[in-house]
């Protein structure tokens, strides 16, 4: 699979490994972050997400496909009207960003990912944001707000491409996780 | 077997009672539900087996031994039948019940109700039926192959470039 997305530069990845961040809430989010996977192949990934569970998959995952081990972290689960665990997610976010200063940040969604968006646009990383396939009629409220900040801002609906209603600007369709 | 899942995050009572009757007025004993926590006053059926909650590999491991998976209209359940070639009936949340914070469920029902072994329900009541329709032998039409265990490849190569370009 990982070939088909071989370019010129592959042999530049080996030289220096790229360091990637790859955030999501765990639930819908994180399966469809997790099929973004042969993205991150042969770089230094690190994985940010709301459920210890998943560290034993992406461990499994890496041995079975021959990656170097991945980092793994947690942060609490919040939704937005949450607002002392928004707060509190936003710590953690930040200190793993800043730890692990990441070449790229790669998410899709929920608010983990756009803490991680925000504070890895600071922070000069490249900045990708899948919006859910969940949202088929509009995008997501972070999906909407972080258009701004991103490198590359994608939805899963190419009726979705360039609508009004994903607010300020137009995000790209460029074909789905499933 | 019939797997029932509503996602981890909430309870959806409307859903699980549905089922809970059906099991009843069908003698189903074959169903496993993952309902989340009821607290009080939610709905606990007495009619199957439930968990409030399963590990993720108990969760695979019902999604692999079901026949059927009745599920909300949360991509994580959509996905996860996708992949094991489950057909899966699914029910919208919807916010005016307080099931969600909107109605985001509602539209994923209608787009991916179109493909192969999704059949979708959008009210308890259209539920019975289509759990009827879906549950006789043979008749829910599944995925021929199983899912692709990766994004599409154009979604892949997109990212790819950005993150290797200088």
């Amino acid at each position: 699979m990982s070939d088909k997305v071989l370019t010129g530069r592959e042999s530049d990845v080996q030289r220096r490994p790229r360091k990637v961040l790859a955030v999501a809430s765990s639930g819908g989010h994180w399966v469809q972050l997790f099929r973004l996977r042969p993205v991150w192949d042969g770089c230094d990934v690190t994985y940010l997400t709301t459920n210890i569970q998943h560290r034993e998959q992406v461990m499994a995952d890496a041995l079975e496909r021959g990656q170097t081990v991945p980092g793994f972290f947690t942060g609490v689960s919040a939704n937005r009207w949450q607002k002392f665990r928004l707060v509190y997610l936003l710590l953690q976010v930040a200190i793993v960003v800043v730890r692990t200063r990441p070449d790229m940040v790669i998410t899709t969604g929920a608010a983990p990912g756009y803490f991680a968006i925000l504070i890895g646009r600071c922070m000069r990383a490249r900045t990708v944001w899948v919006d859910s396939i969940a949202n088929a009629d509009e995008l997501s409220l972070c999906g909407k707000r972080v258009g701004r900040y991103c490198g590359l801002w994608l939805t899963q609906w190419e009726h979705l491409q360039g609508s009004e209603k994903a607010g300020a600007g137009l995000p790209a369709f460029q074909g789905a996780t499933l | 077997m019939i797997f029932l899942t509503v996602g981890s995050e909430l309870p959806f009572d409307r859903l699980v009672r549905t089922i809970d009757e059906w099991c009843v007025d069908r003698g189903r004993q074959d169903v496993f539900g993952q309902i989340a926590e009821p607290g009080t006053g939610g709905y606990r059926p007495t009619n199957f087996e439930w968990r409030p909650f399963l590990s993720t590999h108990d969760y695979d491991q019902h999604c692999r031994d079901a026949d059927l998976i009745v599920g909300h209209a949360g991509m994580g359940s959509i996905i996860t039948a996708m992949t094991y070639m489950k057909p899966i009936v699914i029910m919208p949340r919807k916010a005016a019940f307080k099931e969600t914070r909107n109605d985001h469920q509602i539209a994923t029902a209608e787009w991916l109700g179109e493909r192969n072994g999704v059949l979708v329900a959008q009210d308890e009541v259209v539920l019975r039926a289509v759990l009827d329709r879906a549950s006789e032998h043979g008749t829910a039409r599944t995925l021929e192959s199983p899912l692709e265990p990766y994004a599409e490849p154009r979604l892949l190569a997109t990212i790819r470039d950005y993150l290797l370009s200088s």
